[in-house]
C-alpha cells in the first residue's frame, strides 16, 4: 500500500485524524506486517483478522459520522492476560487452553468505547511471571533491535510489537517492572499507572496489591492519550480509586523550568552496566539543561525490595492462580478424584516459573513462616513506601535507570532465576509503593540495543512524570529510531 | 449423663443472609432455581474477575451483632482462606480472620428455669460455596449457592449439655428472624453449624480435648449427636482412654459420629488479607442509625404484650415464640379492639390448627382481618361462641369473609325476645320434673333447660338472652 511506504513517518493517530489514511488501510496494512514481523519475533500469540477488519470499518463510520475521538480506529494489541469477551485469555499458558472469555476487562471496554481497533492478544510471560518473555507456552519473544535478545518481561509481546511497528500501541500490565523494563529493553515508551488509577476487572491476577494495567507506546504523547480514556474509577473493581481523571495529553506542556527532580542514590549502584549507567546520566544532564534542578534523595529501604516484593507477590500469586483447576474452564487431566484431578491438571499445565512461583507464595504463607515471611514483607513495604513520600517532599519526580542492564541474551538468565529477579531492582519499588512510573528511551548501548531512562512520581502524579518524559523526549531523537525489524521490513 | 464429668460444648453457626443478591456479584441470593443458573463469571471465579462487597450484608452481619450485643468493630476487613475443594470456585473463601465486623456478644438461653448467658466470641461476613451433589457414577457442582452472604457466630465453649446446644440454636434463630436478618429455614440450608465438644473430670479446671462434628443441619441432628458424642467422649475417658483431637462426621442413619480426618491432616489455610476488596470502615453515625432501626426483640416484646395488653405471661411467652405469630396477633388485636379474645383464639383454636396439621402460620387461610371480623362479631353479639367456632373451621378450610359465612350458614345469633320466649316455655312446659328441681334449689337443673332451648334454637339463641328469659320464668 503506497500511502504506507514511509511507515515511519505516518505511524500516528494523526494520520487518522487528517484522513491521510483510513482505520481498514491502516488495519490491513498492520495484519500484513504482523504476518511478516512475527515469523522472527513472536509478539501475537493469535490476531482475529476478520473481526479487527470489522472494527475498524465501524471505526471509519463513526469518524465519517463526525463522533470520533482521538483513538476512533486506533490500532491497539492487547497482552494475552486481559480478559475481552470472545476472545481466548490464555495467559500464556496452556492451563487455559481452550477458555473463551465471557466478558470484557474494563479497560478493553473502555478502548472499545472509544472505537479503538482490537488487533490481538499478545504474547508474555505466563501468567505475567517473568522478565524475558522466555516463560510462554506459545515460544519466547524476539527482541526487533537483535532477535537473539529477549524483548524483556512479561509484557514483552507488547513491547516487540510497538517497536516493531506491528500494532499502533498495545496494553501491558506491571506486576513489577512488567510494562517498563519491557519497553525499556525494546526503545519504546511505557507507562505504569499507580495502583488505584487504572481498573484491574478483567486481568486475569497475578498479585493483586501490585497488579496495574498500563500502555505501551511510541511516543509519551500516545501514553497521555491512552491513559485518559484507560483511566478512572470503576464499580467493577474497588481498589480502583475516586479520584478525576484529568486530560493529560494537556499536561504535556512546556520544558522543565522549575521543577526539582530527585536522583535517588540507590539506583546508581556497583555492578550496573556502565554504558546503562552513561545513558542515564546523560539523560539527567539533559533535563537539567531543560530547566529542572536535580537534588540527590535517598531510598534507604531499596536493598530490601527485591525479596519483599517476591514475597508478597508470589504469596498473592499463590491463591490468585489456585482457580485454574480444571472444573469450570480450560485444561483438564483426568485423576481419581478431585484433589488427585487437581494435582495433575496443575503439574501438567503449569510452566516451571509459575510452578516455582505458586510454591514460594504457598511456602511463605504456610504457618510457621508466615510471620516471618509474609508479616514482615508486608512491614518492609510500608517502610519502601515511606521512603518514596519522604523523598517526593524533596522533589517532584524522581529519575532512575528502568534496568541494571540492557536486554539479555535469549537463554542467558533462564538457567538462574535469582539472577533474573535482580534484574527487577528498579522497578519493583513502584508497584510496592502504589506509585506511577514511566520509562522512556534514553539511549543505545555498543550493541545497538536500546536503554530506558524511568521516570517515578507520587501515587496520582501521571501528569508531572508525563509532562516530564514528553520534555526529555521532544529534545532527544531516541523515540524516532526505528529497529532493524521495524514493521517486519528487514531479515 | 454422669455429674463427674463437666461438658463443654462450642457452636460455630452459619447463616445465610436475607440479602436480595449475593455478597460480591450481582446474582440473585435465591433458593431453589435451576442448578447454575443464579452464577455470573464473578461467583464463578473466572478469571479476571473481582468481588465487590453487597453493603447489606454488611448492614444485616452488624444489626446481628447489636441484636446480640456484639462490639462492632469500626475497621475492619477481609482475607483469604485457602483451601483446594471443588465447592470452591476460587480455591479460596473470602472470609474475616483478625479484624471481624462483630466481637462478643452473648445470646440467652433458659437452663432449668433459669436465664444462662452464652458468650459469642465473633461474628464475621464471609461467602457461602457450591453445593456438590453425588450422583451414580459421577458428581456434580451446583454454584448457585457459592457467594450466598454467610455470617458465622462462633460461640465460647459455654453450653454444658446437648439440650443447651439445642436451646441456643432456637434462641439465635428467633432473634434471627426477629431480626429480618435470614429466614432461618433449616430445610433450605439458611442455618448449619460446625460443633466443637469436650469432656473433663468434674475437678479438672482445663478443658478436655475436642472433637469438632462438620457441617450439621437440623437442630435434632445437633441435640442427638452431641448426645452421642458427649456419652462416647465419656466412655472413652472413664476406661483409661484418650479422646483424639480430630473432625468428626455424625451418621443420622446409625445414629453415631465417625471419625473423618484427625489434627495431624488439618488444613492450613493460609491466611492473608483479600487485595481484591477495602476495608469496611464503619462510622458512628451508620451504626446509630443501625441500631435505632433495631426490631423489638423477642424478650421485649413479651413484656410489653403483658403490659400492653394484660396478657398472663406464659401467653405473652408462647404468642412472642414465633414471629409470625406474634404479628398475627397483634394486628388482630389491633383491628378487633379486643387483645383478651384475640389472644383466646391465637392461643387456643389457631395453636391447635398449626400444631394439628404441621403448619407455618403464614400457610394458612386465615387472615388476621378475618379473624378480627370474627371477633367483632362475638362481640356484637352477632353470632354465639358455637357459631364463632363453626365460621372458625369454616375460614380455616376455606378462608373467606366470616360474614358471609355467618350468612350462608344461618349462623345469625336470634336475639327477638318473642322467639326466645317460645323456645322458653316449651321448654319449661316440656320438663316439670327439672323445674320442680330448680325450684328446689338444685341450681344445674337450669343448665339442662338451657339446653333445651339452645338445641331448640339449632345454637343460634342468645345464651345470655336466654339465660335471662328462663329466670324470669322460673324465678316469678
Ligand atoms: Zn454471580
Amino acid at each position: 500500500m503506497a500511502k504506507f511506504a514511509d511507515h515511519n513517518e505516518t505511524f500516528s493517530l494523526a494520520g487518522l485524524q487528517q484522513g491521510t489514511f483510513s482505520s481498514v488501510e491502516w488495519v490491513t496494512d498492520l495484519l500484513q506486517r504482523i504476518e511478516r514481523s512475527d515469523k522472527t519475533i513472536n509478539a501475537y500469540i493469535s490476531t482475529d483478522g476478520e473481526w479487527a477488519l470489522e472494527q475498524a470499518k465501524a471505526a471509519d463510520q463513526r469518524r465519517a459520522s463526525g463522533e470520533a475521538g482521538p483513538l476512533c480506529g486506533a490500532p491497539i494489541g492487547v497482552k494475552d492476560v486481559l480478559n475481552v469477551q470472545g476472545q481466548p485469555c490464555h495467559c500464556a499458558s496452556r492451563i487455559l487452553e481452550g477458555y473463551t472469555s465471557p466478558y470484557d476487562a474494563t479497560a478493553v471496554s473502555r478502548l472499545r468505547d472509544q472505537g479503538a481497533v482490537l488487533l490481538g492478544r499478545l504474547n508474555m510471560d505466563e501468567f505475567a511471571m517473568g522478565s524475558t518473555n522466555e516463560n510462554s507456552a506459545f515460544g519466547a519473544v524476539r527482541n526487533p533491535w537483535n532477535p537473539d535478545f529477549v524483548p524483556g518481561g512479561s509484557s514483552g509481546g507488547s513491547a516487540a510489537a510497538v517497536a516493531a511497528g506491528s500494532a499502533w500501541a498495545a496494553l501491558g500490565t506491571d506486576t513489577g517492572g512488567s510494562i517498563r523494563q519491557p519497553a525499556s529493553f525494546c526503545g519504546r515508551v511505557g507507562l505504569k499507572p499507580s495502583y488505584g488509577r487504572v481498573s484491574r476487572f478483567g486481568l486475569t491476577a497475578f498479585a493483586s496489591s501490585l497488579d496495574q494495567i498500563g500502555p505501551i507506546t511510541q511516543t509519551v504523547s500516545d501514553a497521555a492519550t491512552l491513559l485518559t480514556a484507560l483511566a478512572g474509577h470503576d464499580a467493577k473493581d474497588s481498589t480502583s480509586l475516586k479520584q478525576a481523571v484529568p486530560d493529560y495529553s494537556s499536561a504535556l506542556k512546556g520544558d522543565l523550568r522549575g521543577m526539582r527532580l530527585g536522583l535517588p542514590k540507590q539506583y546508581f549502584i556497583e555492578g550496573m552496566d556502565q554504558e546503562v549507567e552513561a545513558a542515564v546520566r546523560q539523560a539527567t544532564e539533559q533535563c537539567r539543561e531543560l530547566g529542572a534542578e536535580l537534588v540527590e534523595v535517598s531510598l534507604p529501604h531499596t536493598e530490601y525490595a527485591i525479596a519483599t516484593y517476591y514475597i508478597i507477590a508470589t504469596a498473592e500469586a499463590s491463591a490468585n492462580l489456585a482457580r485454574f483447576d480444571g472444573v469450570r474452564y480450560g485444561a483438564r487431566e483426568a485423576g481419581s478424584d478431585p484433589l488427585d484431578q487437581y494435582g495433575k491438571t496443575r503439574a501438567a499445565f503449569f510452566g516451571p516459573e509459575v510452578k516455582r512461583r505458586i510454591i514460594l507464595g504457598t511456602y511463605v504463607l504456610s504457618s510457621g513462616y508466615h510471620d516471618a515471611y509474609y508479616l514482615r514483607a508486608q512491614q518492609v513495604r510500608t517502610l519502601i513506601r515511606r521512603d518514596f513520600e519522604d523523598a517526593f517532599k524533596q522533589c517532584d519526580a524522581l529519575l532512575t535507570p528502568v534496568a541494571p542492564t540492557t536486554a539479555y541474551r535469549i537463554g542467558e538468565r533462564t538457567a538462574d532465576p535469582i539472577q533474573m529477579y535482580l534484574g527487577d531492582i528498579f522497578t519493583v519499588t513502584a508497584n510496592l509503593a502504589g506509585i506511577c512510573g514511566l520509562s522512556v528511551p534514553c539511549g543505545f548501548s555498543s550493541a545497538d540495543l536500546p536503554i530506558g531512562l524511568q521516570i517515578l512520581g507520587p501515587a496520582f502524579g501521571e501528569e508531572t512524570i508525563l509532562r516530564v518524559g514528553h520534555a526529555y523526549e521532544q529534545s532527544t531523537d531516541w523515540h524516532v529510531r526505528r529497529p532493524p525489524l521495524w514493521a517486519g521490513t528487514a531479515s | 449423663m454422669s455429674d463427674a464429668f463437666k461438658v463443654s460444648i462450642g457452636l460455630e453457626t452459619h447463616v445465610q443472609l436475607d440479602t436480595r443478591s449475593k455478597i460480591w456479584c450481582g446474582c440473585a441470593n435465591v433458593f431453589g432455581s435451576e442448578p447454575n443458573t443464579d452464577v455470573c463469571p464473578v461467583c464463578l471465579g473466572y478469571p479476571g474477575t473481582m468481588p465487590v462487597l453487597n453493603r447489606e450484608a454488611v448492614r444485616l452481619t452488624v444489626m446481628a451483632g447489636l441484636m446480640l450485643g456484639c462490639e462492632i468493630n469500626r475497621y475492619s476487613k477481609f482475607d483469604r482462606k485457602s483451601y483446594f475443594y471443588p465447592d470452591m470456585p476460587k480455591n479460596y473463601q473470602i472470609s474475616q480472620y483478625d479484624l471481624p465486623l462483630c466481637l462478643g456478644g452473648g445470646v440467652e438461653i433458659m437452663v432449668d428455669g433459669q436465664p444462662k448467658n452464652i458468650r459469642l466470641n465473633r461474628i464475621h461476613l464471609e461467602e457461602d460455596v457450591a453445593k456438590n451433589n453425588h450422583f451414580e457414577g459421577f458428581s456434580g457442582v451446583d454454584f448457585n449457592r457459592a457467594g450466598t452472604p454467610l455470617m458465622e457466630i462462633v460461640s465460647e465453649p459455654d453450653l454444658s449439655s446437648a439440650e443447651e446446644a439445642f436451646a441456643y440454636l432456637q434462641a439465635l434463630k428467633q432473634m434471627l428472624v426477629y431480626g429480618g436478618i435470614s429466614e432461618c429455614n433449616l430445610e433450605q440450608g439458611n442455618m448449619r453449624c460446625d460443633i466443637n465438644c469436650s469432656v473433663r473430670p468434674a475437678a479438672q479446671e482445663q478443658l478436655g480435648t475436642k472433637t469438632e462434628i462438620k457441617n450439621m443441619n437440623t437442630f435434632k441432628g445437633v441435640l442427638r449427636s452431641l448426645t452421642y458424642e458427649i456419652k462416647r467422649q465419656i466412655d472413652v475417658v472413664s476406661s483409661g482412654g484418650r479422646v483424639v483431637q480430630e473432625t468428626r462426621r455424625w451418621d443420622d442413619e446409625a445414629g453415631v459420629t465417625r471419625s473423618m480426618r484427625s489434627k495431624e491432616d488439618a488444613h492450613d489455610y493460609r491466611y492473608f488479607p483479600e487485595p481484591d476488596l477495602m476495608p469496611v470502615v464503619l462510622s458512628e453515625q451508620e451504626i446509630e442509625g443501625w441500631r435505632a432501626s433495631l426490631p423489638e426483640m423477642p424478650t421485649t416484646r413479651r413484656q410489653r404484650f403483658v403490659d400492653e395488653y394484660g396478657l398472663p405471661d406464659y401467653d405473652a411467652g408462647v404468642l412472642v415464640a414465633d414471629k409470625a405469630v406474634a404479628d398475627f396477633f397483634e394486628a388482630v388485636a389491633r383491628d378487633a379492639g379486643n387483645p383478651k379474645a384475640a389472644s383466646n383464639w391465637m392461643m387456643t383454636e389457631m395453636l391447635r390448627v398449626l400444631s394439628a396439621d404441621d403448619l407455618e402460620i403464614a400457610d394458612i387461610k386465615v387472615t388476621p382481618a378475618a379473624l378480627a371480623v370474627l371477633i367483632r362479631l362475638v362481640d356484637e353479639k352477632a353470632i354465639n361462641n358455637t357459631g364463632a367456632k363453626e365460621v372458625f373451621a369454616e375460614l380455616v378450610a376455606n378462608g373467606g369473609d366470616p360474614k358471609a359465612i355467618v350468612e350462608a350458614k344461618g349462623l345469625a345469633q336470634v336475639s327477638d325476645t318473642g322467639a326466645l320466649n317460645t323456645w322458653v316455655e316449651e321448654a319449661i312446659a316440656a320438663h316439670p320434673n327439672v323445674v320442680d328441681d330448680y325450684r328446689g334449689g338444685k341450681r344445674a337443673a337450669l343448665q339442662f333447660l338451657m339446653g333445651q332451648v339452645m338445641r331448640a334454637s339449632q345454637g343460634k339463641a342468645n345464651p345470655p338472652m336466654v339465660l335471662q328469659a328462663l329466670r324470669d320464668k322460673l324465678d316469678s
